[in-house]
């Protein structure tokens, strides 16, 4: 006689039936050292949970969304890196870009710039490779000439003192756009994050990065309501080797850093936590990044409401940008990478973020050339166009799986939190070497699971081919006689200015780094519009209030 | 002639603007753990500096991460250890280097360059030979 087919279910058959089928198995655990099951279902997670889990978006936990209508109410910014070159070189290829369909800009300066230096102090053989060389307000008119500033929303990589915010000031200035229509962030202000991964954003001493940090949002504040001051970022630290759970714990103990910073200097919380935005990796490990922003959105909401006290929707918005992750694209058959890209964003999308870049599939080989760029852009255009991702809010919600895997991030981001809470809080956590050292043993970790090939990374220790040696046209390296020309131009806009006024300016910036009752922003800014540069701004806040060498740990 | 037993030892640096050290510091745990002396430093060093470093420490191979076209600097670094005497020292670079500055790097004198995806039991037997070619080098002098 057959076997009846019977309606109901029976565990302890599916049991047996799954163990014969996968003997000799080795247990799954994510990124985060969470244990992955093979099945979730009601034993997990349940839909009574639903008010205290997930709510609805906009509201409560803030689980599912940060507004009500997320993507069909406004889809999410494209905001692709760019930068290289000159400020001539930057508008023409930006202009280009928002042909293709990105919506939002984002300027990446050169590394000269980020290290603190104008173009005349460093060797000429690495300006403009990594990113745009600007140095005064004049060159950032050049960059922005014929973009509508209150229009477009503008993605900034500018460190403290902010120069480069500084120098869009003037240019608004100059071309009649008032402040408080400008819009955008100011990314790389989260100078924490700087001293522990990313040492090439740092500029001055913890201290006097912890100052300059809360005048500039002060400033913000008052004169540029639209410009979101702070991007706490959590992309450095999982860039650097944490993981995602880990990296999700330290932005959010940066977060109360910083707001518990504004607080002890007496501004108000329920004002500038709203101009808090946060930025993030999106590694290829798709439910756990999934998992990780619905948690980290929860968790946020509840620092606010019950740490910080404010009991304000708008100061909840778990605002954030997310960059497609750089480490987990291999040299070894790069085209493969458009599609690990593709992945990543699609996490990233159903995790709910706000706006995202997509790593162009040759930045593992060089600066990104021009197609690859393109196909960045498409990727996501592509997503949302043809694949739909726009047009369900949280559309993984209520899932077993999803649900139980965010509330165990979330328990394991909590253990990150108060690791940093015992060490006093992110700023001494990170003074200590804490973070550091953490971010490290996780690198360590990871590489030891490559190195085994327990991690298959398809090209590198799995599917090899025989390669030919790169065929790509290389992206172009500035011409020298350009940078020349470039340097020429510098010296000779330096050499018109009346010395004594720009002496004045930068006595004011010392005079200001020693009275904390003058808001040090707000003579960066007067030093900006009366044509200082960003080598003498920056070099000059360097002397007063001292450089922080990153802790070396190896 | 009696043989010099010291472990190799290694300089590991950066040179140039950028700052990202995750790479720089698996390698040099690797290197470690397979009994090398490893000399690590903090980025931005200027190649005075980095000469002046090996000099005084007596490395026998030094290694450059570089991730942010840095190693434009590398022909400079090659010419400043042969003006400085230190031509048997063999140098390393890891990180993002596009193939056609690869071939300028080995016209230089660079020993070898790892991209990403290189494998640790690629690099770290590398480094130990060429750390004792280094050392047969100068003892045959």
């Amino acid at each position: 006689m057959s076997k009846t087919v019977s309606a109901n279910s029976d565990r302890a058959e599916w049991q047996r039936e799954f163990d014969a089928q996968t003997e000799g198995q080795r247990p799954r655990t994510n990124r985060s050292g969470i244990p992955i099951k093979p099945l979730y279902g009601p034993e997990d997670w349940t839909s009574d949970r639903h008010e205290a889990d997930l709510g609805l978006p906009g509201q409560g936990p803030m689980t599912r969304g940060i507004y009500a209508s997320m993507y069909r109410g406004r889809p999410w910014s494209q905001r692709q890196l760019v930068g290289l070159g000159t400020a001539f070189d930057y508008n023409d290829r930006q202009r280009r870009m928002a042909g293709a369909g990105a919506s939002a800009l984002s300027l990446c300066p050169c590394n000269s710039v980020y290290r603190g230096y104008d173009m005349d102090e460093v060797d000429p053989l690495l300006l403009g490779t990594c990113g745009v060389v600007i140095n005064t307000a004049e060159q950032m008119s050049t960059a922005l000439d014929g973009i509508a500033l209150e229009r477009i929303s503008i993605g900034l990589n500018d460190p403290t003192p902010f120069t480069l915010f500084a120098f869009v000031l003037a240019h608004a200035k100059k071309t009649g756009t008032p402040w408080d229509q400008i819009s955008g962030t100011s990314n790389q202000s989260d100078y924490l994050s700087h001293f522990v991964a990313n040492h090439m954003f740092l500029r001055l001493s913890l201290e006097g990065s912890r100052r300059v940090l809360v005048d500039h949002i002060d400033w913000c504040a008052k004169h540029a309501p639209k410009w979101n001051a702070l991007s706490v970022v959590g992309q450095h630290m999982q860039q650097a080797g944490a993981t995602p759970a880990q990296a999700m714990g330290f932005t959010l103990a940066s977060g109360i850093q910083y707001a518990e910073d504004c607080r002890a200097r007496g501004l108000d919380l329920a004002a500038v936590l709203p101009r808090f935005t946060f930025f993030f990796d999106i590694s290829i490990s798709v439910f756990e990044e999934i998992a990780k922003f619905r948690a980290g959105r929860r968790l946020w909401a509840k620092i606010v409401r019950e740490r910080l006290g404010i009991n304000d929707p708008r100061a909840a918005r778990f605002k954030f940008h997310a960059q497609t992750s750089g480490v987990d694209l291999t040299r070894q058959q790069p085209l493969n990478n458009i599609v690990r890209v593709a992945v990543q964003a699609m996490a990233g999308v159903l995790g709910g973020l706000q706006s995202m870049h997509t790593d162009a599939y040759d930045e593992v080989l060089s600066s990104p050339v021009e197609e690859a760029a393109r196909i960045a852009v498409a990727t996501q255009n592509i997503l949302r166009e043809e694949a739909h991702l726009d047009e369900v809010v949280d559309p993984l919600g209520g899932s077993y799986y999803v649900e139980a895997l965010t509330n165990q991030m979330e328990a394991e981001i909590e253990k990150t939190l108060a690791q940093v809470d015992r060490a006093g809080g992110m700023f001494e956590a990170v003074k200590g070497g804490l973070v550091q050292r953490l971010c490290g043993e996780s690198a360590l970790a990871w590489q030891a699971e490559v190195e085994s090939g327990r991690q298959k990374v398809v090209g590198v220790n799995g599917w090899q081919i025989d390669e030919p040696p790169d065929v790509r046209k290389p992206q172009e390296r500035p011409d020298p006689a350009t940078i020349d020309r470039y340097l020429k131009e510098f010296a000779a806009f330096k050499a018109a200015r009346a010395p004594a006024t720009i002496a004045k300016a930068l006595d004011e910036l010392s005079r200001a780094a020693e009275d904390d009752r003058i808001n040090l922003f707000g003579k960066v800014v007067e030093a900006a519009m009366i044509g200082c540069t960003h080598g003498e701004i920056t070099g000059r806040l360097r002397r007063d209030l001292g450089f922080g060498n990153p802790l070396v740990m190896a | 002639m009696t043989t010099d037993l010291r472990p190799p030892k290694v300089l590991m640096t950066k040179i140039g603007l950028d700052g990202h050290d995750r790479g720089g510091r698996v390698v040099a745990t690797y290197l470690r753990d397979a009994g090398m002396e490893v000399v690590f430093t903090g980025p931005w060093k200027s190649i005075p500096e980095v000469i002046a470093t090996a000099q005084e420490e007596d490395v026998d191979v030094i290694g450059i991460s570089s991730l942010a076209s840095d190693h434009l600097l590398v022909p400079k670094l090659m010419a400043a250890l042969r003006e400085n005497g230190l031509d048997h020292v063999g140098v390393v670079v890891g990180g993002i280097v596009p193939d056609r500055d690869e071939r300028d790097l080995l016209a230089v004198g660079v020993a070898r360059v790892f991209h990403p995806g290189a494998s640790l039991d690629e690099i770290v037997p590398f480094v130990d030979r060429l750390a004792k070619n280094v050392r047969q080098r100068r003892q045959g002098l």
